[in-house]
């Protein structure tokens, strides 16, 4: 189980040479091997999903897959969302309608709501609900996430 | 305190929802939590898998490095204290010593060079446990023939207190109903995001450990674990970075920081711990867990005569530190009366020892359950006696201030009236009165409930002091200082988890020194850099840290006045300071704060001898305490079938007092209420017979998503607080206390038709059917 092996990920455009345990999740490799500490762990068995990132396009949590398995695959994470001094529209909404308290559980609703909205730009405010319904989050009460993602939405349709 | 209340002129800083300087960093993922740091060495801790047991073997695995009791011989249990007769002081060991008490109780510490290692580690210790008897809960406990969980308490009763008002007996005799309920709020947890976590780092060229944790009361914490170690605490650093919600769980001092900065000492190295969920949910601190029974005593007309209640607390096995385990039934005891008026009051209240996770302040701390059982008794009565609910509450709330209370709390200006009027109005009471007939015709089961309360909030030492706490927490200190350039460092003791309180801090600062709020740092969470203080509890961080703020500004603001003065050659009282200048009043004299900064760390040789250079002041604050109020009303529509709760419509009518950032009040009430719809509804921590825990991960005990929680409509009226220098209320806290009230009195008014009612939070459908089925039999 200890035996280490080598792989290349590639993490916002950028290529991390890294050896790991083939056990070893991908949450703990972006930490721990690429030093991205943006990506949050809040319970490891999957339903906070305050370790979502984007691999390959699809927003998945990063703790329920094994760095090995995302070889190959474009990986994003929080530290890839703004575009060096200028901020990702869902960042900016976030601050703006004050979608964050502790924000420990924002990385991963940042880049579940990014994945939704990229792919499927037209999403109704029904189905954003449910959506957003995947992560957990303990000091908001939700509601300002949903405002902050739907004007987010808005802009990004706008462009 | 005699210091005069701020009055600030529109256009000011304070009252405008200022985006929060917290956020660029967190929304890059830039904050800096606990678990980001490195370390050299990881521990996990074994744990218990027995409620209740003699140990009889530990043995570590090969290769393994691993402590136990026995490598603590000079490290002291953790002693939270409580100066009353009738509290049995109970030490809770580092690490399990002969026997354990409950599932989850560290009984040693493993080492690994990865936390994967230490983890594969701590899988393979053998650990021999020999099974005793477990008490689970405090009817169990309480029963004639229980063990005991220590024996320094008999009966399992860790403390206990009496009141009853010479009035009461004859007061009660004059009763013309009496109306009964019996309650029950089971136990929860807190469930911040980021679970607990520490990293104790050695400095082998001082000699020195700092101690990076998800703490609230980074202070405290080193006190705490210099005491058990005994060690100077000027050897100690305790740093709070970025803390991912705390909610009253990371207020505790647990064993496992002490052994943290043990191991590093001993090994002169650093060392991490990262608590996984399952740790969290099972040995972190839990909450509620009380049973109430309470009897009112109502005249004919539906006044309030009296009270009487009963209330046991399950409090785990061992007492939490600094609030000890008095903290849930002493403070149900003394605030149960509420918003209400009546003087007669009587109450018995225990705390009881059980084989289960120790219980520990959580967001309202007992008033959620408090108010809970005292609203379901008002709408019972009105219920019983005829009376509309919103016309019993008219009748009964505290309309004329200060207000002193059965229990003796001093209540300042407030609007139990008025808020309960508005929230009234908002929901039209008589249109859904008719929408509700209507909707029952069809077999559509809907039902209003109101929530109101009083919340305690602000409290300075005084309050803490009566509480006879062995630590006596409530002053806050902060040190300014405004630099040569112009811009102050605020340096606070209070230690905030996600409040935005550097935003709110710097908006109260910026109007007393006439600058901009982006020219002020606040400083927080780290015992090297700041003044001793108590942290962020008890919705009272900006109330007293707030208060401490204004205070030293106002020296600052003198001293640059009279620097003004020298330089504008006016008297420093016909002096302005504003838009980052300062201006002769009804002049177009002016000078930069900046040149005033400059010259007083430059230019000491211009003034009069007597002139202290720099511009550094200290300031404390220590209040005696304000009353926040509110009045939280629900519409819920039942499912009959399933026992399936959907909440239709949630309104809150708030009143904290002078507000300092409307998006910021609004975002806590949000997130309060939200953790009190998980109260109400969803949310409990489940123990098998045998004290196992069922509920472990985050699929068994469910915090609600966003599918769960209603838009929440806010109503603000702001009755400035005469008690506090800032006339700000807290309200962190509020949000969840109105909610399992205003939910479960209307689940009750929708489940009316069948002359059914829960009365135990959670009212999970399961509940909701036994009522329904109950009633079913019957029929």
């Amino acid at each position: 189980m200890t035996d280490k092996v080598d792989i290349t990920l590639a993490v916002n455009g950028r290529d991390y040479d890294i050896r790991v345990e083939p056990r070893r999740t991908l949450a703990d490799t972006l930490r721990d091997d690429c030093g991205l500490t943006g990506t949050h762990l809040g319970c490891e068995h999957g339903v906070c999903g305050a370790c979502t990132v984007i691999v390959d396009g699809a927003p998945v949590r990063s703790c329920l897959m094994f760095a090995v398995q995302a070889e190959g695959k474009a990986v994003r994470t929080v530290e890839g969302l703004a575009n060096g001094d200028t901020l990702h529209p869902l960042q900016q909404a976030f601050m703006d309608h004050h979608g964050l308290q502790c924000g420990f559980c924002t990385p991963g609703f940042l880049m579940l709501a990014t994945g939704v909205l990229e792919r499927e730009p037209d999403i109704s405010d029904e189905d954003l609900v449910d959506v957003l319904s995947s992560n957990l989050c303990r000091c908001t009460g939700y509601q300002n996430i949903i405002k902050a993602v739907r004007a987010a939405a808005a802009e990004m349709r706008a462009k | 305190m005699t210091d005069a209340p701020v009055h600030l002129a529109d256009g000011r800083w304070v009252g405008r929802s200022l985006r929060r300087v917290e956020d660029p960093a967190l929304v890059r993922g830039q904050g800096r939590f606990t678990a980001d740091l490195k370390a050299d060495h990881f521990v996990r801790f074994v744990r218990s898998p027995l409620a209740s047991g003699r140990i009889v073997k530990i043995e570590a695995p090969e290769g393994a490095r691993m402590f136990t009791a026995a490598d603590l011989a000079a490290v002291k249990p953790i002693q939270p204290m409580l100066h009353k007769f009738n509290y049995r002081p109970i030490a809770q060991p580092i690490l399990a010593r002969d026997v354990v008490r409950f599932v989850g109780e560290p009984v040693a510490a493993i080492l690994g060079r990865t936390d994967a290692e230490a983890e594969d580690f701590a899988d393979q210790v053998e650990l021999d446990i020999e099974t005793l008897d477990a008490l689970v809960t405090a009817d169990e406990a309480l029963g004639d023939n229980a063990p005991l969980v220590h024996d320094e308490a008999p009966r399992n009763v860790i403390v206990e207190g009496i009141v009853k008002t010479p009035d009461f007996d004859a007061t009660w005799a004059k009763a013309a109903k009496i109306v009964r309920i019996d309650a029950r709020s089971r136990r929860q947890n807190a469930t911040p995001m980021e679970a607990r976590a520490g990293h104790a780092s050695f400095d082998p060229s001082t000699g020195r450990v700092t101690l990076t944790c998800t703490s609230q009361m980074p202070h405290l914490f080193r006190t705490t674990v210099c005491d058990a170690l005994d060690m100077p605490e000027s050897e100690l650093r305790v740093i709070a970075p970025d803390v991912g919600g705390g909610f009253g769980q990371k207020m505790s001092v647990s064993p496992e920081y002490v052994m943290l900065v043990f191991l590093a000492r001993r090994l002169r190295t650093s060392i991490a711990w990262t608590e996984d969920r399952r740790e969290n949910l099972i040995a972190s601190y839990h909450s509620r867990d009380q049973q109430l029974s309470l009897e009112g005593a109502f005249d004919a007309d539906g006044k309030l005569l009296a009270l009487s209640g009963d209330i046991v607390a399950n409090i785990g096995a061992y007492s939490c530190f600094p609030t000890t385990c008095g903290v849930e039934p002493l403070m149900a005891m003394a605030e149960l009366p509420g918003p209400y008026d009546f003087r007669a009051y009587a109450c018995r209240s225990r705390g009881v020892a059980t084989h289960t996770c120790p219980i520990a302040p959580y967001r309202g701390v007992s008033r959620p359950s408090i108010t809970f059982v005292l609203e379901l008794l008002m709408d019972k009565a009105a219920c019983e006696l005829g009376i509309d609910p919103v016309d019993i509450r008219r009748k009964n709330l505290i309309a004329a201030f200060p207000y002193t209370s059965a229990t003796g709390l001093v209540f300042d200006e407030a609007s139990y009236r008025e808020t309960l009027e508005m929230a009234a109005k908002a929901i039209d009471v008589p249109a859904f009165r008719v929408r509700q007939k209507a909707a029952r015709a069809k077999g559509k089961y809907l039902g209003l409930g109101f929530g109101t309360f009083s919340e305690r909030t602000g409290y300075g030492t005084p309050a803490f002091a009566a509480r006879g706490m062995g630590i006596t927490p409530g002053w806050e200190q902060v040190e300014m200082a405004m630099d040569p350039s112009g811009f102050v460092e605020l340096k606070i003791g209070a230690s905030p988890h996600g409040q935005g309180l550097r935003t709110t801090l710097s908006q109260i600062v910026a109007d007393q020194l006439g600058i901009n709020p982006n020219r002020i740092r606040v400083v927080h969470g780290d015992t090297d850099r700041t003044p001793y203080g108590f942290g962020t509890f008890a919705s009272r961080s900006l109330v007293i840290a707030g208060g401490a703020s204004v205070l030293a500004a106002r020296k600052v603001r003198v001293k640059l006045l009279q620097i003004a003065g020298h330089f504008l050659e006016a008297a420093p009282e016909d002096i302005v300071l504003e838009d980052g200048n300062a201006k002769v009043a009804g002049t177009d004299r002016t000078i930069p704060i900046r040149d005033l900064a400059r010259a007083a760390y430059h230019g000491a040789h211009q003034f009069q001898k007597d002139f202290v250079p720099g511009l550094a002041e200290t300031a404390t604050y220590d209040p005696g305490g304000t009353f926040s109020n509110a009045c939280h009303v629900a519409i819920v529509e039942v499912d009959i079938e399933t026992g399936g709760v959907k909440i239709e419509k949630y309104l809150v009518a708030e009143d904290a007092g002078r507000i300092i950032n409307p998006m910021i009040a609004d975002g806590q009430i949000h997130g309060g209420v939200a953790q009190g719809i998980g109260n109400a509804l969803y949310e409990e921590i489940v123990y098998d017979e045998t004290g196992n825990i069922l509920t472990s991960t985050l699929a068994d005990f469910m915090p609600p998503t966003a599918h769960e929680i209603p838009p929440i409509e806010l109503h603000h009226r702001e009755t400035y607080s005469p008690a506090t220098i800032t006339e700000a209320k807290g309200l962190g806290e509020g949000g969840g206390i109105g909610a399992p009230a205003a939910i479960v009195n209307a689940i009750n008014d929708a489940l009316s038709p069948f002359g059914v009612s829960v009365a135990e939070i959670p009212a999970t459908p399961q509940r909701i059917r036994a009522a329904l089925r109950a009633a079913e039999q019957r029929s």
